[in-house]
């Protein structure tokens, strides 16, 4: 009997993925536990491992061909005896809904290698709206009542020219999505790129001016759709506030003299404490806006943003108020550099209740971010730097660093959102105050 | 003008394009009225499709008696055929069925008149239409649905005595004891199979390479030896000089060195052609191209708020392809935000010959000429428990998919009941089924469907009964 090797599920929330890399070819022997592709969600790639055995007998999904839904094959294996080439002629034997037969090591034992302190993802209520690094088509498929109505026709085309169904409205019978739908939607994306990277003496580009155009990565297409609909859903207000930080950095360089070897801690870092210390001390602040109800985290579940090739991803500090600043530091540098290598595990970058953007490093003064539903609030942190400052009446120079917070005004209040901000910049501007 | 005679919609013919239409309209609330010149159900039902299915059952039942033996039953006597009551049966069948469309018109409160409709002038929005009872209706859309008649080509030229159409073809009075159909489509086919088991000596004669030359070619290879297994002489390639009537024959000769053949009569059907004359369309932007209407996916002329459909607007000749375009038509004018084209290759074609033939889609060379890359399956009936059953085992279930999709491009039927099977395919293809989802239906045993299922499975090599 020919296997089916399914397109696995990397996390919970993984409706699809691209198999960005074979590294087995038809042919080769397949045993269990060997590597066998390579995953690209959108946030990570990841290894795949054969989990039974056989002979690759046909790859059924190309490198590169993005959009494959769970569940699909990807690739068969023929077992011991079997004709490749017919097992490779043979039809799928394996409904889409049969568990996979590849998983990925990093998704096997994620609450086993937490510490204990921290609470797994699956501590979070199942009910909890994916969080920005999930894909699109959960969300997209509950607002249709759970279901994205399409004929199998249109899903396998669709699948394979990689043509998300979800941005897709059906012609069909109670909007069906049928093959014309797919179709369209492939010529509407693939004349507007022609249009755009046509030589540079047509017509077109004498109004455009030169260009090159990109086909979007899976991880550009989802920032692209989950913080318009952010912007779109959320209603945004902003509150900025200046912290001195001289208090801060003077504790910092104390720190870092008299910690041990390794232990670093940066600035990032304590206004991470801050910010948890914050949400514990407001914890309306602490929301996250789900129609008919309000969800209060109990932890300080902090993203933060750390830009990598082609987007960004938001690596989550889990329950950040239990954590000692040494502790904290080895956690944000870890998944800082895990995340610009792509190595995150999807739990990892999946939820938290509250985010900091931090553009300090590039001299930003202040700026105003958006927020990473479905949380309550996100925290933009600019540049420290030296400007002057009046004290009981005279000039003096501190250095201030400029913090704004949008905050979802379904959940969060201005005075909710301003009362934070002040316990945010208490904690900064008496850093003794935070490490109680 | 009186209001009576101002409409939404004027539907110009009854048959089953016009009275579709007609009753779809009512249905989404327009004031509609017919004009139909002849009778209800057009030629469809009075002169097509239905009294030739009438007139092949008897065919069959006669076919059948020869194979009583097979199954045991003995008769004993002379088995005769009354030709008038077999004609006379067909017409009453024909009858019973106009009278049904008058009344379904009736439930449906659209206005019939008993008249020929000529387009007039406009005012306003609304353009007059004239009726040869005298007076002048009106309404803001126009529907063309006034058929087709059989295609006379130059030198071959029906007489109504010894060179028929299939008007005269329907109703004869005494059986001839030789006959050459010319044209193999499903016309000639189907008469060619009735007269044939009528007793009759007969030649088909097709100016293509092969007969039914719009099926697939292994189907039409398939009814040919099957054809001339019974005794009938096929004649492809026949590039026709003249057919000439003579004293009680006829006598076709062709180009080249073929040999003239005689026969007692003709049947002419190579072709139809659009009744498109007296219509009116003279001064209007209507445009009629070698016979037929053109029109844009909708049914809509160049005349802005006429349209026309059916085999006045040209192939497929399928009474079910007017209906289809009629309601598409009307829920087009409606503005229905569902309504949509026809989409090509989702019009089954029926022969009733014996054996039947049926196929929606693609062809296999058609498929391939388009550019797929094609998996084939076949089955034959040889291997289906129910068609052994029957005693009516000869026949082929042939399905092309598209290797890579999985979309089924076309299947293509031939043999028992296979014009009652197509209809699952054509649901397959409307849902935009692949092969998985057919392979995952459960198809009834004993059935000749079975057939259907593991033609699916042969395709993808996993056939379990042959």
């Amino acid at each position: 009997m020919a296997i089916d090797i399914l397109m696995p599920a990397l996390s919970p929330t993984m409706e699809s993925g691209t198999v960005s890399k074979w590294t087995v070819s038809v042919g080769d022997a397949v045993r269990s536990g060997d590597v066998i592709a390579e995953i690209e969600t959108d946030k990570a790639t990841m290894e795949v491992e054969a989990v039974e055995e056989g002979v690759l007998a046909v790859i059924l999904v190309s490198e590169g061909a993005e959009g494959v839904a769970v569940g699909t094959p990807i690739a068969r294996l023929a077992e011991d005896g079997e004709a490749v080439d017919e097992v490779a002629a043979s039809p799928a034997v394996s409904a889409p809904a049969a568990q996979p037969t590849a998983k990925a090591p990093a998704a096997e034992k994620p609450a086993a290698e937490k510490p204990a302190d921290t609470p797994a993802p699956a501590a979070i209520p199942a009910a909890m709206p994916a969080p920005v690094s999930s894909p699109s088509v959960k969300d997209a498929e509950s607002k249709a009542g759970g279901r994205i109505f399409a004929s199998p026709l249109a899903r396998r085309i669709a699948a394979d020219r990689g043509v998300d169904l979800t941005s897709l409205a059906g012609s069909g019978p109670h909007g069906r999505i049928l093959r014309r739908d797919v179709e369209a939607a492939e010529t509407r994306l693939s004349s507007s790129a022609g249009a755009a990277s046509m030589p540079a003496n047509a017509p077109m580009s004498a109004i455009a001016g030169a260009s090159t155009v990109e086909t979007n990565s899976q991880m550009r297409r989802i920032i692209a759709q989950r913080l318009q609909e952010s912007k779109a859903n959320a209603p945004h207000f902003y509150l900025t506030v200046d912290c001195e930080i001289d208090n801060l950095l003077a504790a910092r360089r104390m720190m870092n003299e008299q910690a041990g070897d390794g232990v670093k801690i940066s600035v990032n870092d304590l206004v991470i404490r801050a910010a948890a210390m914050a949400l514990m001390a407001v914890p309306k602040a602490n929301a996250s806006w789900e129609g008919e109800n309000t969800r209060y985290f109990q932890h300080a579940d902090i993203a933060m943003a750390v830009a990598v090739d082609g987007g960004l991803v938001t690596p989550v500090v889990w329950a950040a108020e239990q954590k000692g600043l040494a502790a904290l530091s080895g956690i944000t540098r870890d998944l800082a550099l895990r995340a610009r290598e792509g190595k995150l595990a999807p739990e990892e970058f999946s939820g938290g209740s509250f985010t900091i953007s931090n553009l300090g490093m590039y001299g930003i003064r202040e700026f105003a971010a958006v927020i990473n539903p479905p949380q309550g609030a996100i925290l933009a942190v600019g540049a420290g730097e030296e400007r002057p400052v009046v004290r009981e009446g005279q000039l003096a120079v501190a250095t201030v660093m400029s913090v704004t917070l949008s905050a979802d005004h379904r959940v969060v209040d201005g005075a909710v959102g301003a009362e934070w901000l002040q316990a945010f910049k208490g904690y900064i501007q008496q850093p003794v105050t935070m490490l109680l | 003008m009186a209001s009576e005679k101002q409409f939404d919609l004027v539907v110009i013919g009854g048959g089953p394009g016009g009275y579709v239409a007609g009753i779809r309209a009512a249905q989404l609330g327009m004031s509609v009225a017919l004009v139909e010149r002849e009778h209800l159900g057009g030629i469809c039902l009075n002169w097509g499709c239905i009294p030739t299915k009438a007139l092949l059952r008897a065919a069959e039942l006669r076919h059948s008696i020869d194979e009583m033996k097979d199954f045991g039953i003995t008769i004993t006597g002379e088995v005769s055929i009354d030709l008038p009551a077999v004609v006379k049966r067909s017409r009453n069948v024909a009858g019973r069925l106009s009278t049904g469309v008058k009344h379904l018109l009736k439930k449906n409160k659209v206005t019939v008149f008993d008249a020929v409709a000529t387009l007039g002038g406009k005012t306003g929005d609304h353009r007059a239409v004239t009726l040869s009872t005298g007076g002048e209706i009106s309404a803001k859309h126009i529907i063309l649905a006034t058929g087709a008649r059989a295609r006379a080509l130059p030198g071959l030229e029906p007489d109504g005595t010894s060179i028929l159409t299939y008007r005269e073809a329907m109703v004869p009075q005494t059986m001839p004891k030789s006959l050459i159909i010319i044209g193999s489509g499903a016309i000639g086919s189907e008469f060619a199979s009735f007269y044939l088991d009528m007793g009759v000596e007969v030649t088909l004669v097709e100016a293509m390479d092969r007969i039914l030359p719009v099926e697939d070619a292994e189907i039409s290879d398939f009814v040919k030896k099957a054809f001339e297994k019974r005794g009938m002489k096929i004649i492809t390639d026949a590039k026709m000089s003249g057919l000439v009537a003579g004293k009680g024959s006829v006598t076709a000769s062709f180009e080249g060195k073929a040999a003239d053949i005689t026969a007692e009569r003709a049947i002419l059907a190579v072709g139809i052609t659009g009744n498109t004359e007296g219509l009116g369309l003279e001064g209007t932007a209507v445009k009629v191209d070698r016979g037929h209407i053109v029109i844009d996916k909708w049914g809509a002329t160049g005349e802005p708020g006429v349209y026309a459909i059916g085999d006045v607007a040209g192939p497929p000749w399928l009474a079910h392809k007017a209906s289809h375009e009629g309601i598409m038509c009307v829920e087009h004018i409606a503005g229905l935000k569902d309504a949509h084209p026809i989409a090509a290759g989702s019009v089954p074609g029926c022969t009733y010959c014996r054996p039947q033939v049926a196929s929606v889609g693609l062809t296999e060379a058609a498929a391939i000429e388009a550019g797929h890359d094609i998996r084939v399956g076949r089955f034959p009936m040889l291997a289906n428990g129910k068609a052994i059953a029957m005693g009516d085992d000869q026949g082929l279930v042939k399905t092309v998919f598209d290797k890579k999709t999985g979309e089924l491009l076309g299947a293509h039927m031939v043999g028992p009941e296979v014009t009652e099977l197509i209809q699952g395919y054509a649901v397959a293809r409307t849902l935009e089924a692949t092969e998985a989802e057919l392979m995952q239906t459960i198809f009834p045993h004993p059935t000749l469907s079975e057939a259907m299922h593991e033609s699916v499975l042969d395709a993808y090599g996993r056939a379990i009964h042959f």
